[in-house]
């Protein structure tokens, strides 16, 4: 299943997909990346991480700490100033290596439609098949805003030559997690 | 065709920016590589059976809907018409004192020209797909529906967003790309209002699904604090679960991905980061898909998901783009959606263009018989307005065998001195342009009929009536003599009923089904007087109307006691090379030995691969006889003939015709064949008349030595 969706997702565009035994060394992962981006205190450069279950398992106010400029919480100012947008995802479909996002809760939107990267955290366990599968995990019932996430944003409307990062990230990172629950 | 529709296609074709970006694409190749692995016929029999139901009860889904969505907050209007879909809108703005206002791409607000009539309101309006915000710089409507500056070169693109942010750009697609970016993410934040469209709204649940690869519409459905969504009564489909098999063609029909880059589904309001619930609301069109829907014929185009692949594939859609075939709605099923929802009248000049190869109908995952509904509004403007004058009568006489074959006789002793080789080159004055990119095949000095007469058969066990066509009976006589040597070598009796004529494609054709079913009428009788065991065409399109059309129009014109008598033709109708291949395969047909192997490509005539899935048993027949085929590029792409389409639009019919010239001559073959005179006359006459070695040869005339 999971070499399914990595190998599906990574022919999606500009999408890279890690995976990591544990929470913690995913964790790490992700705090070299906001050295790596150079993430700061100044518009532009802000990474955001949006409420997620993984949130539980970490000292975020330290973390925050270490990194000036990362938020633990989403607002719209902050979101259009993004360089990094974190958020965890519900479910990954390996037949298109997509992903299930409840975007009910607006954080959740802005933190993944507006940075220019977005890091996306995804319970290895929590990976089925396709859309009909979804649907029996997913209702709009109990869903009221549902995206399926599907490699970066990308257009092809000048002469048919694809590019990348339009209106949304122009790069995907995600980090599947083994012993992440949601 | 009027005389500004000419002038329009003329001007089109001098442009071929999209011809060149579709080639480019390569969206057949894209594709079917999308759809590995996929079973299509399976899976647009399941859209066609959930689009077609939802169409029987589009009210009752729209009640469902509405029903649905208010219980979870969501206001929804269900409009009559345009105007009262337009009057909803300008009211909510006025309420919520809207100034500006985001679109993410959406087709029914192009149908009720949605900007134009805020503008007049004094509301900016602005698009925020990248394609459909280049038209609107460049103040045009759509040329393609998935990709809607299509026609735009990066040159054009640069300049209009250099007007826009008033600097100089480079040509370069990313940076330009950035530059929206930039432009249009202020427009988002400042915007009061979002106003998107739906690929499906889901009646179960009250929930809409968008689409987007640029992610702009969950900016306008997330931003702004007022959303509104219009959405056409055809996106409507029951349950939640019909969804799935839409969301697994669109995305690989439209831009051959497994899909799209943000699938929303939003059932419901949500609330802001402070805590306040955004406004959501749902238009419901109807702007007359009811009244589709209640007709039998046209309420399959409600099948429609606009995955614009018909558009794709269509050989004229390339050439002349979707400014000129279609109206906001373009290609074929924008010519049957302009004739409903924007009128007839404005369907009219367009209906002309499509030449009914059927490309679209293979790809469409609606399953769509998109030709048949063109068919459809040309003969319901032939009911109503009547053909033009010269063209009736030309159809009348074709209709009346005694002065038609007369006619031809007279012609072909007029024509004497044009003709050279059997072809004539150069036409007098007004049908001069008939022969500027193509010799005409001249007509035959002796008719088929007339040889068959002198030809003596054998006594046979099996016996097969003949059905020539007129371009084998009257410019062809060879090919026919072919066909009878060859049967009679297999043991197979001929015989050739005098009074058989026109097979009544050409009146199909113009939507005069009433003419049709007299031709049928006519040759039905003396094809099966004999009781023969096989009846025998080679020609493509009459071979359609012989196993399909009669029929079918027989019964459309409620002739039904000659429907039997016409089935039974169907059963025995056998193309050539059709039965050749099954003769050979039982061993009464025995291919010479030893003869020289000779280099051939095949073109597929449009009526023999998709009308009636002939396209394997030439071939084969063919390399029996002694023929190794190289295939060429688009082997079953159209030639531009299309009956009388060559005449009508002949500056499309001869941008077709050279295209094919060009993959042909490509294979480095010494011969092109086709089971099709009329394919026939437009190949050859175009390797003729640009000097090729090539030759142009019916299937029946290479065979003809090659058995013992
Ligand atoms: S039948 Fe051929 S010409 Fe007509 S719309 Fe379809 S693809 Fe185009
Ligand atoms: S008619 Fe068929 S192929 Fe054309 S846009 Fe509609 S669904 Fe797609």
């Amino acid at each position: 299943m999971f070499e399914n969706f990595k190998q599906r997702a990574e022919l999606s565009g500009n999408t890279e997909v890690k995976r990591f035994e544990t929470t913690p060394s995913a964790l790490q992962f992700i705090e070299d990346l906001l050295v790596q981006e150079d993430i700061k205190e100044e518009a532009g450069s802000y990474a955001l991480w949006a409420q997620s279950p993984i949130l539980s398992s970490f000292d975020a106010d330290s973390m925050a700490s270490r990194h000036p400029g990362l938020y633990f919480k989403v607002d719209r100012e902050l979101a259009k100033n993004a360089r990094i947008g974190i958020t965890q995802l519900e479910w990954g479909l390996a037949e298109t290596g997509s992903m299930a996002q409840d975007s009910t809760n607006i954080e959740q939107r802005l933190a993944s439609a507006l940075s220019w990267i977005h890091v996306a955290i995804l319970p290895t366990t929590k990976i089925i098949a396709d859309i009909p599968a979804l649907m029996g995990k997913m209702h709009p019932k109990n869903n009221k805003y549902i995206t399926l996430i599907t490699g970066a944003s990308k257009t092809a409307d000048i002469e048919r030559v694809l590019a990348i990062g339009v209106h949304g990230p122009e790069r995907l990172i995600i980090v599947c997690v083994d012993d992440l629950q949601s | 065709m009027t005389q500004d529709m000419t002038k329009v296609v003329q001007k089109a074709l001098k442009n071929q920016n999209l011809a060149g970006i579709l080639d480019r694409w390569d969206y057949p190749t894209a594709r079917a590589k999308a759809y590995e692995g996929v079973d299509f016929q399976a899976l647009r029999n399941k859209i066609a059976d959930i689009k077609g139901g939802a169409a029987d009860h589009l009210m009752d889904l729209a009640q469902t809907f509405k029903k649905n969505a208010e219980a979870n907050g969501v206001k929804v209007f269900i409009a009559k018409s345009a105007d009262e879909a337009k009057q909803y809108i300008a009211n909510l703005c006025k309420e919520k004192s809207v100034k500006k206002i985001v679109k993410s791409k959406s087709m029914a607000t192009e149908e009720i020209h949605l900007n134009h009539f805020l503008e007049q309101q004094g509301i900016d309006s602005d698009e925020t797909d990248l394609g459909e915000w280049i038209c609107q710089l460049a103040h045009q409507t759509p040329s393609h529906m998935v990709m809607p500056a299509l026609h735009l070169t990066k040159e054009e693109v640069s300049d209009l967003f250099a007007q826009e942010v008033k600097r100089p750009l480079d040509n370069d697609i990313q940076k330009l790309v950035k530059v929206a970016r930039n432009e249009i993410r202020e427009k988002f934040f400042a915007a009061d209002l979002g106003i998107s469209g739906a690929n499906m709204a889901i009646a179960e649940t009250g929930t809409i699904v968008i689409c987007t690869n640029e992610g702009n519409a969950r900016l306008v459905t997330t931003l702004p604090k007022v959303h509104v969504a219009l959405v056409g009564l055809e996106k409507l489909i029951p349950n939640y679960e019909d969804a799935a098999p839409i969301l697994a063609a669109l995305p690989r029909s439209a831009t051959s991905q497994l899909l799209t880059s943000y699938t929303s589904f939003i059932s419901a309001p949500t609330p802001d980061e402070n805590g306040s619930i955004k406004e959501l609301h749902v238009v419901l069109m109807d702007n007359n898909r009811t009244a589709m829907a209640a007709d039998p014929k046209f309420k399959e185009a409600l099948q429609c998901i606009r995955c614009a692949s018909c558009l794709n594939v269509c050989p004229v859609y390339r050439l002349v783009t979707g400014h000129v075939f279609g109206d906001i709605y373009t290609g074929g099923i924008g010519t049957i959606l302009t004739a409903w929802f924007n009128e007839l009248k404005s369907a009219e000049d367009i209906q002309a263009l499509c030449i009914g190869c059927d490309k679209c109908k293979d790809v469409c995952p609606g399953k769509i018989d998109i030709p048949a509904l063109i068919l459809e509004l040309r003969h319901r403007t032939t009911q109503k307005e009547g053909l033009s004058f010269i063209y009736k009568s030309a159809l009348q006489v074709i209709n009346n065998r005694k002065v038609f074959h007369s006619m031809l006789r007279a012609a072909s002793f007029v024509q004497k001195p044009f003709v050279k080789d059997g072809f004539i080159r150069h036409l007098p004055m007004f049908l001069s342009n008939l022969s500027e990119y193509r010799s005409l095949p001249s007509i035959a000095p002796v008719a088929f009929r007339d040889i068959f007469k002198t030809i003596k058969q054998p006594k046979c066990s099996e016996k097969a009536v003949f059905f020539a066509g007129c371009a084998i009976d009257f410019v062809y006589p060879k090919t026919g003599q072919a066909i009878v040597t060859i049967l009679n070598k297999a043991g197979i009796e001929v015989v050739f009923p005098q009074d058989q004529s026109c097979c009544g494609i050409p009146h199909w054709g113009s939507g005069s089904f009433d003419m049709a079913a007299d031709a049928a009428e006519r040759n039905i009788k003396p094809l099966l007087e004999c009781n023969p065991d096989y009846v025998v065409v080679s020609c493509a399109s009459c071979t359609t109307a012989l196993k399909k059309e009669w029929a079918e129009v027989l019964h459309a014109e409620k002739r039904d006691d000659l429907i039997n008598d016409a089935n039974k033709v169907a059963e025995k109708t056998y193309m050539f090379t059709e039965l050749v291949s099954k003769l050979i395969k039982e061993k009464r047909l025995t291919p010479k030995q030893g003869v020289q192997i000779s280099e051939l490509t095949y073109h597929d005539s449009c009526h023999a691969k998709r009308h009636v899935g002939i396209s394997q048993e030439p071939r084969d027949a063919l390399s029996a006889a002694g023929y190794h085929i190289t295939e060429m590029k688009e082997c079953d792409t159209c030639c531009g003939m299309g009956g009388s389409y060559t005449v009508k639009q002949p500056d499309i019919s001869m941008q077709m015709l050279k295209r094919k010239l060009e993959n042909i001559e490509a294979t480095g073959a010494q011969f092109v064949s086709a089971e099709c005179p009329g394919c026939l006359i437009q190949l050859g006459g175009g390797l003729d008349k640009a000097g090729s070695k090539i030759k142009a040869v019916h299937p029946a005339e290479l065979m003809l030595d090659k058995f013992e």
